[in-house]
């Protein structure tokens, strides 16, 4: 419960890594699949993406970073990966798998 | 003496002193102590919360580095609900790229796994949709509910009729028989969704049917990992008590009935759960500072006795959260800020 403005919005600015604005989905991805611990999680991917942890959050450093590593970006201008397309490259840039990448290749090789 | 704007709650505006703050806080971090067995905040974690509360701003955020990860549960749900008319791929859109969204999560909007159990298959493909166009990882949710498994909801006899008539082994034994078909259901329906390429399972208010909930949901969580080993499983709790309704049953030789959230937190690891989400209930007649120096106390020893992130539950009206539908921003981010400098957590 709870509308959208007090909860998503406010905490994604009082304590949230921004998601995609940022690398908080590629942190979030090590905790899931490798159950990695924030400072863990943070430094596997700031070392992944050869950049520093406090850049993780810095909207026009990740965008550039994102971008040039065709992993998906807040806007998707003509020709970059977006949606699936960005996820086999997240899979690739972070050296995990991930399930519907997995299945998507099954289903099309 | 000068005085400060605060709330109670459930988020009426308060007018408070700095004694009155302190008294609160130190009363609630008591509170819990006493209940968990386990230690009280020290005197600088008191003054760093007084500091939160005396701060004129409106809107408080974590110092730059400390961001955690944020999941939610049934956040495909939350557009719809206040009147804005979009599906639910559009809503995971709208959390990924205009709300800050670091994950995400697919869910019904009959939010529990039995009534997901005969539509999963009309649910699979709606997921491998999104997950075509989508970013973030991508939970499905639903809440095992263990209530739904009791008369005139479900087959078996209802335990809070059995019980007021001295029936308590025939309200057990209902008990143990709704854990079996839960445990069917979570199985089923995460299996498919896993099957569909969804990046995790989010099995959300935990207990809240009591500890025959919780058993349902550990077992499930354990038979989940040996059939998918790399599936992502988060266990979010309903309370910070398991209630015994039941009051005997055990997980590993663990008495589930009573547990608080660091107790809560072994089970989990256990059953070999990937995030656990720990919740503190909010008391609506207490002041917000009571609230939150309580909900503290409880999850502070869960981020330091972690091996899996941890991820507090700060939804509306748990985590020091106001019980409104619409928690006011000054009370929400003052809660987030401390929960995360003061408890060593990974997400929200």
């Amino acid at each position: 419960m709870g509308d959208p403005f007090a909860m998503a919005i406010t905490h994604a600015h009082a304590s949230g890594m921004g998601g995609m604005r940022g690398a908080g989905d590629l942190v979030a991805r090590m905790q899931m699949s490798k159950g990695m611990r924030i400072e863990e999680a943070k430094a596997y991917v700031a070392k992944k993406l050869n950049v520093g942890i406090e850049d993780l959050t810095d909207p026009v450093i990740m965008n550039e970073v994102r971008t040039d590593l065709g992993i998906g970006v807040m806007t998707p201008l003509p020709g970059v990966a977006k949606g699936i397309e960005a996820k086999f490259n997240i899979a690739k840039a972070l050296g995990i798998d991930i399930n519907c990448v997995k299945r998507f290749m099954a289903r099309t090789s | 003496m000068a005085q400060y704007f605060s709330r109670m709650g459930d988020g009426s505006p308060i007018s408070v002193t700095k004694d009155e703050i302190m008294a609160d806080l130190i009363e609630g971090s008591e509170d819990a102590a006493d209940r968990a067995r386990v230690p009280a905040l020290s005197q600088g974690e008191y003054e760093h919360l007084l500091d939160i509360f005396c701060a004129p701003q409106k809107f408080m955020s974590v110092e730059a580095g400390k961001e955690v990860i944020l999941t939610y549960d049934a956040g495909t749900l939350k557009i719809r609900r206040v009147g804005v008319n979009v599906d639910r791929i559009q809503a995971l859109q709208i959390y990924e790229k205009l709300l800050g969204a670091d994950t995400m999560e697919l869910s019904h909007v009959d939010y529990s796994y039995k009534p997901v159990k005969p539509i999963a298959i009309f649910e699979q493909p709606i997921l491998e949709q999104a997950l075509l166009g989508t970013h973030v990882p991508l939970f499905y949710g639903a809440q095992p509910n263990l209530g739904l498994y009791s008369q005139p909801d479900g087959p078996f006899p209802n335990p809070a009729e059995l019980m007021p008539m001295g029936k308590i082994k025939e309200a057990q034994e209902s008990y143990e028989a709704s854990v079996e078909d839960l445990v069917k259901d979570i199985v089923y329906v995460a299996s498919l969704m896993y099957e569909s390429g969804a990046d995790g399972i989010n099995l959300d208010t935990t207990g809240a049917a009591g500890d025959a909930d919780f058993l349902a949901s550990l077992i499930a969580t354990e038979k989940l990992k040996e059939k998918y080993p790399d599936m992502c499983i988060e266990l979010g709790m309903a309370g910070e008590f398991v209630l015994g309704m039941h009051s005997q049953l055990k997980y590993k030789g663990h008495r589930l009935a009573g547990m608080y959230p660091h107790d809560q937190l072994k089970m989990a690891e256990l059953a070999g759960a990937t995030i656990f989400g720990p919740v503190a209930n909010t008391n609506t007649s207490k002041s917000s500072a009571w609230n939150l120096a309580r909900t503290i106390t409880f999850m502070k020893p869960v981020g330091e006795q972690a091996n899996i992130p941890v991820h507090v539950n700060m939804g509306m009206g748990v985590g020091g959260v106001t019980v409104n539908d619409h928690p006011p921003i000054d009370i929400v981010s003052r809660s987030s800020k401390a929960m995360v400098e003061l408890c060593r957590l990974d997400g929200l």
